[in-house]
Order: C-alpha cells, then structure tokens, then sequence
C-alpha cells in the first residue's frame, strides 16, 4: 500500500516516521491539499519536507516566515527598477504600449509562493513556523493553496502548472486560523518513543556502539520528564550523541566531568543548565546505565 | 450527554462517515460537509478494508489541532465500534471542552463576547448550540448573578464565571497598555508610506530619475508587561483569580512574561500560554504548592533582578506585582530590590487586594517601604477595582 510505502521510502532516508505522520504525507501528496504539522522545536518537522523533496527528487521552495512577512516578499513583486529604466528608454510610443510591456513577466520577480506553482516539475514547498506570520498573511495563503493560483491585478491570474507538495509547521506560538486549519491535513508530531528513537540514532549513525546508544536515548528521554523550560529534540539528542562519540564516551557513568560538560548540546538555556546540577545528571545516568 | 450510535439504518459508506463526522460535531470538532467530503476522497486513496487505515486517513482529514489529534482514537473507536454509549471518558471530556469553549476569550472572533469584560452579562454560548436545555439554561442563571458578581470580594467567591472576567478583563487591561505607536516615523524596508525627502535626496544620483523608493513606518513601541504574584498562604485566597488575571494579561503576547513566588520564584509565562486552561492551572497549582511558609518579597525580588530582569525589564516594561505586603524579609530588602528595578527605567504597578478594604492604610512594615517606588498603587480585590485601572494604566 502507498502509505506503507512513503513510510519505507522515508526509513531509507533515515526518516523514522509514525503512522499517523505517513499516513498524512501519504494522503497529502495523493490528494494534493497541504500539510500541516505541528509539534514541539527538535521534533523533526522541517525535515520531512527535505527528505520528501529528495523521495520525489524535485527542488525544495522554502519560505521561513517571520513577523511582518508580506505579499511582496512570499508571492511577487515588480521589478520596480526596471520598469523605471524601460520607461525612460523608450520616450515614444503610447502610454498603454509601455505599460502593456512593463507589466509582462519580464518584469516580474517571483517570490518562493508564486516560484513553486510555476515550476515544471511539482516541487516540495516548506512553509515554516506558519505561526510566526502575521494572520493577514494567512489570508493570501489560503488562496494560493486552495486554488492554487495567485491573482496579479496588472497581469491577471497565474494558475499553476504544477500543484507543489506543500508542507506547512507551526510551533504553536499563535493559533492559527480555521480556515486555514481545515484547508490542511494535519499530524501532532510527538517526541518519539524510546524504540522509534533509538532507531532515529543507529540510522543517522550506524557505527555507533548499541550499549551506548541505548543510553543516549535513555538519558535524552529521561531528561524530557524534567521540568525545563527547552525540552531537547531529536537534533539536540543527535548533536550529543555526535559530541559523545567524537570525545571517544562509550559509557555514560565514566567520567561525570566529562558529560556534564557535553550537556550544553542538549541544555540550551541558562535556567536549564542550572536545573540540572551534576547530581540530578548522575540520578538519571545511574537510571539508563544498569 | 450525546451518545454515540453507529446509526443501523444506514446504507453505504457515505451516510455512515456522514455519521462519523456528525459524531466528531458533536464532540466539539469543526467539521463539516467539506470534512465529509475530504475523509471520503481520502478512503479512495487507500484499503478501505483495514481498519487502521482508515483510521489514520480520518485522523489526518478531521483533526486540526493537539487536543483534538489527542482525542481522535477514542472518538473513532467509539463510533465504528460501538462502545461509546457508556464511555466515561468521552462524556466527561466532552463536558469539558464545553467548559473550555466558555472560558476562551477570542477577541474579535464573536459579537457577543466582545463586552463582555467591562462588567455586562456574559453571553451563553447559543449560536452553535442549539437546543442544549441544561446549557442555555446554564447561560441565563450566569447573567441573573453578574450585577453583584463584580462588587464581590475575590475572598468569597472563585467561580468559574469569576475567573473567566478576571481574564477577560485583563486581556482588555494589557491591550490597551501594549498597543502604543510612536508618532515619529522611522526609515524602513518595507514600510507603508513613501519616504519622500530620502527618495529625492538619493535621486539626485541618477539624474533625477527616483531608482529607488524609500519607505517609512512608523513603529510599534509595545509594552512589556511582567507580572510578578504572590502565592504565598495570606494570598491564597486571591491566588486563583490572580492566575486567571494573569493568563489574560499575558496569554495572547508573547512578550509578556509572569511569575509566581512564595519563599522561591518560579516563571510560569509558557505555563499560562497553555490554551487549556484547566491544565494550565492545575500546573500551576502544583507550582504553588509544597512551599508554604513565609513570603520573601525582598529575596525573591533580589533573585528576579539578577536572574530575570536583564532579559525581560527594560525602559518599555510595565512591572506588576500581586501582593498584599506582608514580607518575611527586612523591609530594607524589599526597598533595595525596587529601586534596584527601578533603575531599569521600568514602570511598577503595584496591585494589593487588602487596599480595597475600608480604612486600609499601608502599614505592614514592607508596603510602607515599597511606596516612594511605585508608580500606581492600587486596589485589586474585586472585579470593579482591576477594571478601573485600565485609565490609571493609560497615563502612565
């Protein structure tokens, strides 16, 4: 079955993706409506969307929103410049000649929404942290993903040659609006269990000592039922395992110093770092290393 | 409470998801015909004969966000498998996301609960509910006791209704004290009105023709708010409208910021965030409790103005402090953290619940040492009180 298969596909990418997760990639890409994921930082959101672009070997179009995103800086904008040097050169000629010619694609910068409906071949288009936009932002999104086209006033509407996979992530930070909620498939990406991480780790690094992993996935998970304010992620918990390999660990509980200090891989704010005293770090490794 | 049947008399599969969603309606999901439409379209695309699939395809199509991504496997279970009729679970959290749907406060999103906050009735939620006797009816006995609500001492009353205007009323409260614009313009990228004076100046270097346009706008100057409440045993009482107070201050910026002390301090700002506030203050409760003891004002202001202060206080920030006074520490301590604080050219509002009682005077030995550095001083013990600040709050 397809779903089955997008799940298989993205393991061969050393994706390590749950059901639910598949299943609305699957369905997204049959369907051809976006995608919208949301979960905690580090849980492995944005990177669906670049190990989909390399299942289906087409481009990535990455948008990162931020406050005050607009139209011109996601959709189109004129090539203010150069219309203005066309106008000057060409002194002659009606005025509606001029601005026929001026306002043609020529003259047209394309931004990463209008981009990726225009390409040739259905690219993957990341929209990411959604909730940082504005909400009048939302507004133009909504039409470029339900119907797929962009209306230009001087140019008319451009519809797509081709619908792009289009996956949206929101950290939560701002509700987003209904509309655009209802328009999406939509997948809670929750921190992975301890089997599905640790597969996460022996995938994305394949030599490591399995004792050794187990630990690491262990300790990363323990420390997620700790009251800090920035739970570590998956990245965080691969950045660590890195470091831990790099420095030549192969067991958490022998040299305290040591991993105390390679904690600042997964302890990425001040409060956090001091929750954790050694004593705390030595309680949890005693629990992974028995 | 709705039960939940697989309807016997229908035929086909598009009657019985039509069921399925009606069933998802019910239990405070959006969805609607176009969902109906989507989930059968999604059956097409997969083995319509497993039923985890199936599952997994309607869980993507209907949910839209964590709660309701949380509650799908239930819901799903108990309609195709016909074992929701009794189940506790899902009635009782159905009750709840009802009460949740009457806490929330979306501003601008429904008429009716628009003034609600400045002391009218609160509106029963009647629009989508049609034909809910127990809940209209609900709805009605709330409006009958706002009149008096408002004058209640906090001490006496912790409704549900209550805590719901603190937080509705507070919302308005950081509103009308976050949205400040300066009147200056400032050159910017992608501002809304041409700079012309910029643009003409630098036009002079391509012959007069304007190659390129100079924006302005005109900034946004918002204030921080950073909240600081006392939980300690004297403020119990006021404690759970307090938090209510809070979570609307701050649960819709994401500047805002808040903390609990007792003898320890405790930043709970993303706890507040939390959109289920039931959660949310059970959290927090944990969070106040366990502690007891004294209150040190003095001490928890010192470690605030080393730890916290130099993040989140600056020349913008409006400092509240939620306490009624009564510091275990010398009152020099409290006095040295105010100042301290204060040369952060912050503004400090202090709100004590016990200054609304008659014949209050500040007395307790730290309240009397706070005063020379506060710059509104006021009561919050009823509802009436925390809405008149609103002006005091303008001028500052």
């Amino acid at each position: 079955m397809g779903w089955k298969k997008i799940q298989q596909d993205l393991a061969a990418e050393c994706y390590i993706a749950s059901d639910e997760l598949a299943m609305a990639v699957y369905l997204a890409t049959e369907q051809q409506r976006p995608l919208l994921l949301e979960g905690a930082a580090g849980v492995g959101k944005t990177e669906i969307a670049k190990q989909l672009a390399s299942i289906h070997d087409t481009q990535l179009i990455r948008l990162q929103c931020y406050e005050g995103l607009d139209a011109s800086t996601s959709i189109y904008e004129w090539n203010y410049q150069k219309q203005l040097l066309r106008v000057q050169a060409v002194r002659e000629g009606s005025a509606d000649e001029i601005e026929s010619q001026i306002f043609s694609e020529a003259y047209l910068l394309k931004r990463p929404l209008l981009d990726a409906i225009t390409q040739t071949k259905a690219p993957v288009l990341l929209i990411d942290e959604i909730d940082r936009a504005d909400e009048e932002f939302e507004a133009y999104l909504l039409e470029v993903l339900s119907d797929y086209q962009v209306s230009i006033p001087e140019l008319g509407t451009v519809k797509a040659t081709s619908k792009p996979i289009v996956v949206l992530t929101s950290n939560g930070s701002r509700d987003l609006s209904d509309a655009l909620r209802r328009r999406c498939f939509y997948t809670y990406v929750e921190y992975p269990d301890f089997k599905t991480e640790l597969a996460i780790l022996q995938a994305r690094s394949p030599h490591m000592d399995n004792s050794l992993a187990e630990q690491i996935v262990g300790f990363v998970q323990a420390l997620r039922k700790e009251e800090l304010e920035k739970k570590p992620g998956v990245a965080e918990m691969l950045d660590w395992a890195a470091a831990l390999a790099g420095l030549g660990i192969s067991k958490l509980s022998d040299d305290p110093v040591e991993l105390q200090a390679t904690l600042v891989c997964l302890l990425k704010t001040q409060i956090d770092q001091y929750s954790m005293p050694r004593e705390v770090t030595e309680r949890l490794v005693g629990k992974v290393v028995a | 409470m709705k039960t939940t049947q697989f309807p016997a008399t229908a035929s086909g599969v598009s009657e019985r998801m039509a069921g399925f969603i009606a069933h998802l309606r019910y239990n405070g999901y959006r969805a609607g015909v176009a969902e109906t439409e989507a989930t059968l379209c999604a059956l097409q695309s997969i083995d319509i004969e497993e039923h985890h699939q199936v599952r997994l395809a309607c869980k993507a199509v209907c949910t839209s966000n964590k709660e309701s991504f949380d509650q799908f496997d239930e819901l799903f279970s108990s309609y195709w498998f016909n074992r929701g009729r009794e189940k506790a679970g899902i009635n009782s959290r159905n009750e709840q996301s009802l009460k949740k749907r009457q806490s929330r406060f979306q501003p601008g999103a429904d008429d009716s609960h628009s003034d609600a906050g400045s002391g009218s009735a609160d509106q029963p939620e009647t629009s989508d509910e049609d034909g809910e006797a127990y809940h209209s009816g609900k709805g009605r006995l709330i409006a009958s006791q706002v009149g008096n609500l408002n004058k209640t001492d906090f001490r006496e009353m912790a409704t549900p209704e209550l805590m719901q205007q603190a937080e509705v009323l507070a919302y308005k409260l950081a509103k009308a004290m976050r949205d400040r614009r300066s009147r200056r313009y400032r050159l910017s990228q992608r501002g809304n009105t041409l700079n012309l004076r910029k643009t003409i100046r630098n036009s002079i270097n391509h012959g007069g023709v304007p190659m390129r346009l100079y924006r302005k706008h005109r900034p946004d100057r918002p204030v921080k708010i950073v909240t600081l409440l006392d939980v300690s045993g004297s403020m119990t009482v006021y404690a759970k409208v307090f938090l209510a107070f809070l979570k609307g201050l701050i649960s819709h910026d994401t500047r805002a910021d808040a903390y609990l002390f007792h003898t320890a301090l405790v930043r709970i700002g993303d706890t507040l965030r939390d959109h289920d506030t039931t959660r949310a203050m059970n959290r927090l409760s944990i969070m106040a409790q366990g502690f007891g003891g004294g209150t040190k004002i003095g001490a928890n202001l010192k470690l605030f103005n080393e730890q916290y202060a130099a993040t989140c206080v600056d020349g913008r920030t409006v400092v509240i402090i939620l306490s009624d006074g009564y510091d275990t520490n010398p009152p020099e301590m409290l006095s040295e953290g105010l100042q301290k604080l204060k040369k952060r050219n912050c503004k400090i509002i202090w709100l004590n619940p016990l200054k609304g009682w008659k014949d209050y005077t500040p007395v307790a030995q730290g309240m009397a040492a706070a005063l020379p550095w506060l710059d509104h001083f006021a009561a919050a013990n009823t509802l009436e009180t925390l809405a008149e600040l609103e002006l005091a709050l303008q001028r500052l």
